[in-house]
């Protein structure tokens, strides 16, 4: 061994000489190996226990009863979200009010809906009639009685809507305040008035901040509703609960129910994102590009062939 | 004193030419709690002129500015736009405070351009111009397109009707907020350091649209530190420091040879 023995390095003359090695890292691959390794494991486990009864999630996965309790499921979010944000938009405008006494009200409407449990407050809307057995709303003649009015689907909407408010109320107000004080003095200067400058200047703007939370309160508003089996609506977990009370396969109908919470909510923020891009106009210089086109431009400019197709299209980056 | 309230008797140059008065500040007061910001400001202003207010900062430009359209009150004294007291009705011998709907409406004959633009955002170009008058003067779409097109071309953006502000450079915005500003048909237009906030190389093309807006015969009241342009454009120049007007006169003269030493001071730290 001649440990004199120097190392000759080719002579280098120019840079372009030198080849580039890129940079390695095997780090990356061990963790995939490694989450692969165990989410296969668990899916194994998932597919191959019986006792998920997989069989039965399909027996029922379509069952009338279900789909119309996706229905009902649906359609409560949808009447609650609405109802949440018209509520939340006028609270939002109270707090902001120059009248103390109206902003004091929607402070304390905010303060008393946030701070008890929605399930108490269905409950409570559910049992109103024990309150108020007659319903006049101080018009003399009228006299409704509670429990033909108060039904349960109603004490849902109203206990969940209601709620919903004070919730939207906190989101539109930050939206609102997001907006520069310098929009509402172009608008003031230009002769528009306060309720105009809301409608048609500050509130647009405040979407921006308003959209991407209230996607997910609909999210949330969506689960939320399964609450409601209490008082007996008969929204997806409801009814999945009347099939097992009755099979007593109550995992089965449990998978099923999620498995469509799952896919509504999928669907949901789908909407969420195009929703959000919508809003963002003005925004940035130009909009972001949807997964579609990101997946078009990705074929467009690595198929061999036509790669002149963007280019034709008129495609920047 | 009622007779004074309806009618500025006129008492300026201008007035005594025979002129309309389109600003007139009798003793104006503004003061934020303790801070008093302007102190008893006395001036009138004729239709047709173009007057720059100068002065350090905290003078109180700003706040003089904003009371002639009463996006301040003031606290004392009073204000005139063409012969209307500003902010206040006359009823009988009292001045009753307007309503906020009804200071709006007052306000459609004042333009008024910021530093920092404030444009709409999420409106076009085009939008934001069509935007008021189609709301507060409620005038048909197609005759404020057309106006506001034309007004685009003038201001050297007629090809930008279908961009968003954000597209647009600095100095392009502000000429969209002055089209946007005279969109409404003023009598009367308020222009706050228009220039301040912009890239030194696109402050000339604003000057030139504002020079070309003075030479038209808009009345003119800015606010600026563009010293140049106090003299080339404007008819007189006021000179402003802690709440007072201290010297006013012809731009030529003030700024060439000023008489009060606060002037020259302030002038010597801006030429
Ligand atoms: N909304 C407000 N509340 C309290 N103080 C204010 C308010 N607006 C202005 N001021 C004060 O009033 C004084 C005059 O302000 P103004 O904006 O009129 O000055 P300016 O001459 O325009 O100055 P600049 O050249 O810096 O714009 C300043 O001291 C400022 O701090
Ligand atoms: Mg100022």
């Amino acid at each position: 061994m001649s440990a004199t023995a120097v190392k000759v390095e080719p002579q280098r003359t120019s840079p372009d000489q030198y080849t580039t090695v890129k940079a390695r890292y095997p780090g990356r691959w061990v963790s995939a190996v490694v989450i692969l390794g165990v989410g296969g494991l668990a899916l194994q486990s998932v597919f191959t226990n019986p006792r998920f009864g997989w069989e039965t999630v399909g027996k029922y996965i379509r069952d009338v009863s279900i789909v119309n309790g996706i229905g009902i499921t649906l359609m409560l979010t949808a009447v609650c979200m609405v109802i949440g944000v018209v509520l939340g938009v006028v609270l939002a405008v109270m707090r902001l009010s120059l009248n103390p006494v109206v902003r004091t009200a929607a402070f304390g409407y905010v303060n008393f809906f946030r701070g008890t449990p929605v399930l108490v407050q269905l409950l409570f809307w559910y049992n109103l009639a024990a309150l108020y057995p007659t319903i006049s709303f101080g018009i003399p003649g009228v006299n409704l009685d509670a429990n033909q009015i108060i039904t349960p689907m109603f004490a849902a909407i109203l206990g969940l809507g209601l709620n919903q408010g004070a919730y939207m109320s906190e989101i539109v107000r930050a939206g609102i305040l997001s907006v520069d004080h310098g929009q509402a003095e172009a608008a003031g200067a230009l002769g528009i008035n306060r309720f105009h400058t809301m409608r048609r200047i500050i509130l647009p703007q405040a979407m921006k901040v308003i959209i991407p939370p209230t996607g997910n309160e609909t999210i949330g508003m969506l689960k939320t509703t399964a609450l409601v089996s209490v008082i007996s609506v008969p929204e997806l977990l409801y009814s999945s609960q009347i099939i097992y009370a009755r099979t007593f396969e109550t995992v089965p109908l449990l998978i099923v129910a999620s498995l469509w919470y799952i896919v509504v909510t999928s669907v949901l923020s789908v909407g969420q994102y195009y929703l959000e891009r919508r809003y963002a106009k003005g925004g940035q210089r130009s909009l972001p590009m949807t997964p579609w086109q990101k997946l078009a431009l990705f074929f467009n400019t690595h198929a061999p062939l036509n790669t002149d197709r963007l280019a034709r299209k008129g495609g920047t980056r | 004193m009622t007779e004074t309230m309806t009618s500025p008797s006129g008492t300026g140059p201008a007035a005594a030419a025979g002129t309309r008065i389109m600003v007139k500040a009798d003793s104006v007061h503004k003061s934020y709690g303790q801070l008093d910001v302007l102190k008893g400001i006395d001036l009138e202003i004729a239709a047709g002129e173009v007057v720059c207010l100068i002065g350090p900062s905290g003078s109180g430009k700003s706040t003089l500015l904003r009371c002639i359209n009463h996006l301040e009150g003031i606290n004392g004294g009073r204000m005139w736009v063409d012969g209307k007291v500003v902010g206040y009705d006359i009823k009988g011998t009292k001045l009753h405070e307007q309503k906020h709907n009804d200071v709006c409406r007052n306000r459609t004959d004042i333009g008024m351009v910021f530093q920092h633009f404030n444009l709409f955002p999420h409106m076009t170009v085009l939008e934001n111009l069509v935007e008021a008058p189609r709301l507060v003067l409620r005038q048909k779409k197609s005759q404020v397109t057309a106006r506001a097109l034309r007004l685009l071309e003038r201001v050297g953006l007629a090809d930008k009707a279908g961009s968003y502000p954000r597209q647009l450079s600095g100095g392009q915005q502000q000429r969209v907020a002055i089209a946007r500003a005279l969109c409404m048909e003023p009598k009367l237009m308020l222009f706050d350091e228009p220039t301040s906030a912009l890239d030194p190389e696109l402050v000339g093309e604003v000057l030139k649209v504002m020079k070309d807006l003075a030479q038209s015969g808009m009345t003119m009241v800015v606010v600026t530190h563009e010293m140049n342009f106090a003299r080339d454009v404007a008819d007189r120049v006021v000179f402003m420091a802690d709440g007072n007007i201290v010297e006013q006169g012809p731009a030529a003269q003030l700024i060439t040879n000023p008489q009060n030493e606060r002037t020259r001071s302030f002038l010597a730290s801006v030429l």
